[in-house]
């Protein structure tokens, strides 16, 4: 009798979604708690991808520390990039040239736009709308294609160099660049007139995932998810780097704070990275790519180091010790990665390697508000909010 | 006495032998087609996503079906530890022939099905919620919490939109005076335009919006969710099992537009006004005609899919209860007057 009276007493059905999962991007874990289709609880659990970059970095020269910022986000890696370069350069107390700074800014946005359209695609595809997906590819292999003319990798780059830029770019290139600026902006529409009105799209994000202004900031939210919610806060624009200062945009708000709100911002920062990159392709300037200090901090280049004994040198104490004149002190500096801000807090003992560096990942504070956004909503709106928080889970678990 | 037995028992097993002809003939059919609908599924899908779909198994991808089906068969049947064994098979194979017996009563043309049954409506509703069954089921028996939820979402989402798909076909009864699937066709050859669809569209708005949410398709696939449920009720299963759901799912799209071709688009018959106009037309077959309506119908199935996001749960059963049942009342009622009247 006390064994039916046990069976038949209610409980919450536990699901753990994740880490393999289709729609929890990368491997992302969460612990649902539901009642019905209802969400009780919501716990995301990280560390799925760790591979302890904050760690690996202070056993690195600050010049081979690169390619693993290409790992935090790998979707948009020449973003973490320059957001390292912009970082050290700033510990070093050096500045890149002009053309350097037009170079990277143009790069960044269409890493914005590349990041973005694997968002618009992802998170279309986790509502159900599987066309937007494909669509949203054949612009990115466009970019990355790009990418691929410009520093022969498409995804992971490390294409900027403390200083400045590892090459200049072609003029085929920024041909090619100016006319997908110019093409652009047409298959957002193509990408807008397949949901942007559709009444299903609307009923799945209007009013799902409600944040306040107040509690998106107090949550440390950053990027377009934070501008969802009606906070006008850019780090492009507040605390400009590289050649953000010089280019004339817009920082796209929302009002509701709802996941279609966020998905608007994004709609339009697209738009606004395609008038950076016109900005820039017009305003860019001729000159040198890598700072006159450079040859102190990065590495010559290759067939010299074969002919000239100086530059062998330098390239040997260059791979072992690193830069020599690296100051003692600490650093923290913040750039406007495509899923908001991205912080390096830099502690220099004066030798050639980090004596510390720690990452503010937003991808990694945006998880933390997952249970905020998911509690009391629907299992499907779930999917929704880790769709809409726009999380890399490589930048996540640093 | 005894001759009259034999020529008796002599006519049954004639009857017997036709119908297991026909049946043969009609599963056979319905077989390649569902083969091909998978194809063309994907081929068109793929066009509208700016891909090609399948290429590589033969012309333009065109054996694909077959190396998917033999795949199937070959591939290692799974059944999970803890699942209930024999609710775990039986659940594909009530999902698989719930479906199929339905083609039983639908007349491809003039004279030919197999079960010429006067309640050929129920008949179909019947069978439709029967597979639903077979959802429950596997959801329950695979003892996963995807699935569970899969066959749960399953359930009530067949409850709810079986009503309102039913009460859309009430008008079609009220008008065709009959529950027979032939005489509906026979009925509708009283209008110039040789469709119940004009005066009906009411009811076939509904009808089309209950065939999605009955055959799981976009955007009522809720029980299979891929990005939610990862697959829903079928998640467990694997091989020849998995194959028997899938083709439950494509029999049922083809019977759904079956119903449709011959509930609201005049089943094998052209509208009047067009073969008095041009009169060769007439000698088109029956079936041919019957079935390129039914290849439109399940075009529009694949052109949503590759359109529309997912409907939520909630609001699947709001759209359900709240708009479709209310409408189709309406449409009951509206026709019952207009008939009463006129």
């Amino acid at each position: 009798m006390t064994k039916t009276k046990d069976a038949l007493r209610q409980r919450e059905l536990t699901i753990n979604m994740g880490p393999q999962h289709p729609a929890t991007h990368g491997v992302l874990r969460l612990v649902l708690e539901i009642d019905g289709e209802t969400v009780i609880k919501c716990t995301p659990y990280v560390g799925y991808l760790h591979r302890g970059t904050e760690k690996l970095c202070e056993n690195r020269t600050y010049l081979s520390a690169m390619p693993l910022m290409d790992r935090l986000d790998y979707i948009s890696s020449m973003a973490n990039d320059v957001g390292y370069c912009v970082a050290v350069e700033r510990l070093l107390g050096i500045e890149p040239p002009e053309r350097a700074k037009f170079i990277r800014t143009m790069m960044c946005e269409m890493t914005r736009i590349s990041s973005h359209i694997l968002w618009l695609g992802t998170h279309a595809l986790d509502i159900g709308a599987m066309t937007v997906f494909l669509y949203s590819f054949r612009e990115r292999e466009w970019i990355m294609d790009l990418f691929e003319m410009v520093c022969g990798a498409r995804l992971t780059v490390s294409f900027p160099r403390i200083g400045g830029i590892r090459n200049d770019v072609s003029q085929e290139f920024l041909d090619s660049l100016y006319k997908f600026a110019e093409e652009f902006p047409s298959r957002i529409i193509e990408y807008e007139t397949l949901i942007d009105q559709n009444r299903i799209w609307l009923q799945r994000t209007k009013g799902i995932g409600v944040i306040s202004a107040e509690e998106a900031v107090n949550w440390g939210f950053t990027g377009p998810t934070l501008r969802g919610s009606g906070v006008d806060y850019d780090v492009r624009k507040y605390m400009p780097y590289d050649a953000y200062e010089q280019v004339d945009f817009d920082v796209p708000v929302g009002k509701e704070g709802d996941v279609y709100d966020r998905y608007r911002c994004r709609m339009e920062e697209m738009r606004q990275s395609v008038r950076i990159i016109k900005q820039c392709i017009e305003k860019l300037p001729k000159g040198p790519i890598m700072t006159p200090d450079a040859p102190k901090f990065t590495l010559p280049p290759k067939d010299k180091v074969l002919k000239d004994m100086e530059a062998m040198i330098h390239h040997f104490v260059m791979l072992t010790k690193g830069p020599l004149t690296a100051p003692v002190g600490e650093i923290y500096s913040s750039t406007e990665v495509p899923k908001g801000e991205l912080g390096f807090y830099i502690v220099s003992d004066g030798s050639g390697r980090p004596y510390r560096m720690r990452l503010r990942s937003p991808s990694f504070v945006h998880v933390s508000a997952l249970p905020r956004l998911c509690v009391g909503s629907l299992v499907a709106d779930v999917i929704a909010n880790i769709g809409t928080i726009d999380v890399v889970l490589g930048e996540c678990d640093r | 006495m005894i001759d009259l037995i034999r020529i008796h028992t002599g006519d049954i097993i004639f009857n017997i032998l036709i119908i297991l002809v026909k049946t043969a003939v009609v599963f056979g059919v319905a077989m390649l087609h569902v083969a091909y609908a998978t194809y063309f599924e994907r081929k068109i899908i793929g066009h509208m996503q700016v891909r090609l779909g399948p290429m590589r198994v033969g012309y333009h991808g065109l054996l694909q079906p077959i190396a998917d089906g033999v795949k199937a068969f070959f591939k290692e049947d799974i059944i999970p530890l803890n699942a209930d064994k024999p609710v775990f098979i039986i659940a594909p194979l009530i999902a698989m022939f719930a479906t199929i017996s339905s083609l039983a009563v639908i007349p491809f043309f003039d004279g030919f099905v197999i079960a010429d049954i006067n309640v050929g409506i129920l008949f179909l509703l019947a069978m439709s919620s029967l597979g639903a069954y077979g959802i429950v089921m596997a959801g329950w028996a695979s003892n996963s919490k995807f699935s569970f939820l899969g066959g749960l979402r399953s359930s009530a989402q067949v409850v709810s939109y079986e009503i309102a798909m039913g009460l859309s076909l009430v008008g079609i009864m009220l008008m065709a005076g009959s529950l027979n699937l032939t005489e509906i066709v026979k009925a509708q050859q009283q209008y110039w335009h040789g469709m119940f669809l004009v005066p009906q569209f009411l009811a076939f708005f509904i009808f089309t919006v209950g065939a999605f949410a009955e055959t799981n398709r976009t955007p009522f696939d809720l029980p299979e969710a891929e990005s939610e449920l990862v697959a829903g009720y079928f998640v467990e299963y694997s091989g020849m099992r998995f194959a028997f759901f899938f083709l439950a799912e494509y029999v049922g799209m083809i019977v759904m537009s079956s119903i449709s071709v011959i509930c609201f688009w005049g089943g094998w018959t052209l509208p009047p006004i067009i073969v008095n106009t041009f009169p060769f037309l007439g000698e088109i077959p029956g079936i041919i005609i019957f079935l390129l309506k039914v290849y439109c119908y399940l075009f529009l199935f694949y052109w949503v899919r590759a359109t529309l996001p997912r409907y939520r749960y909630d609001q699947l059963m709001s759209l359900g209860w709240k708009v479709l049942i209310p409408l189709a009342l309406l449409n009951i009622v509206a026709t019952s007057l207009i008939k009463f009247f006129f």
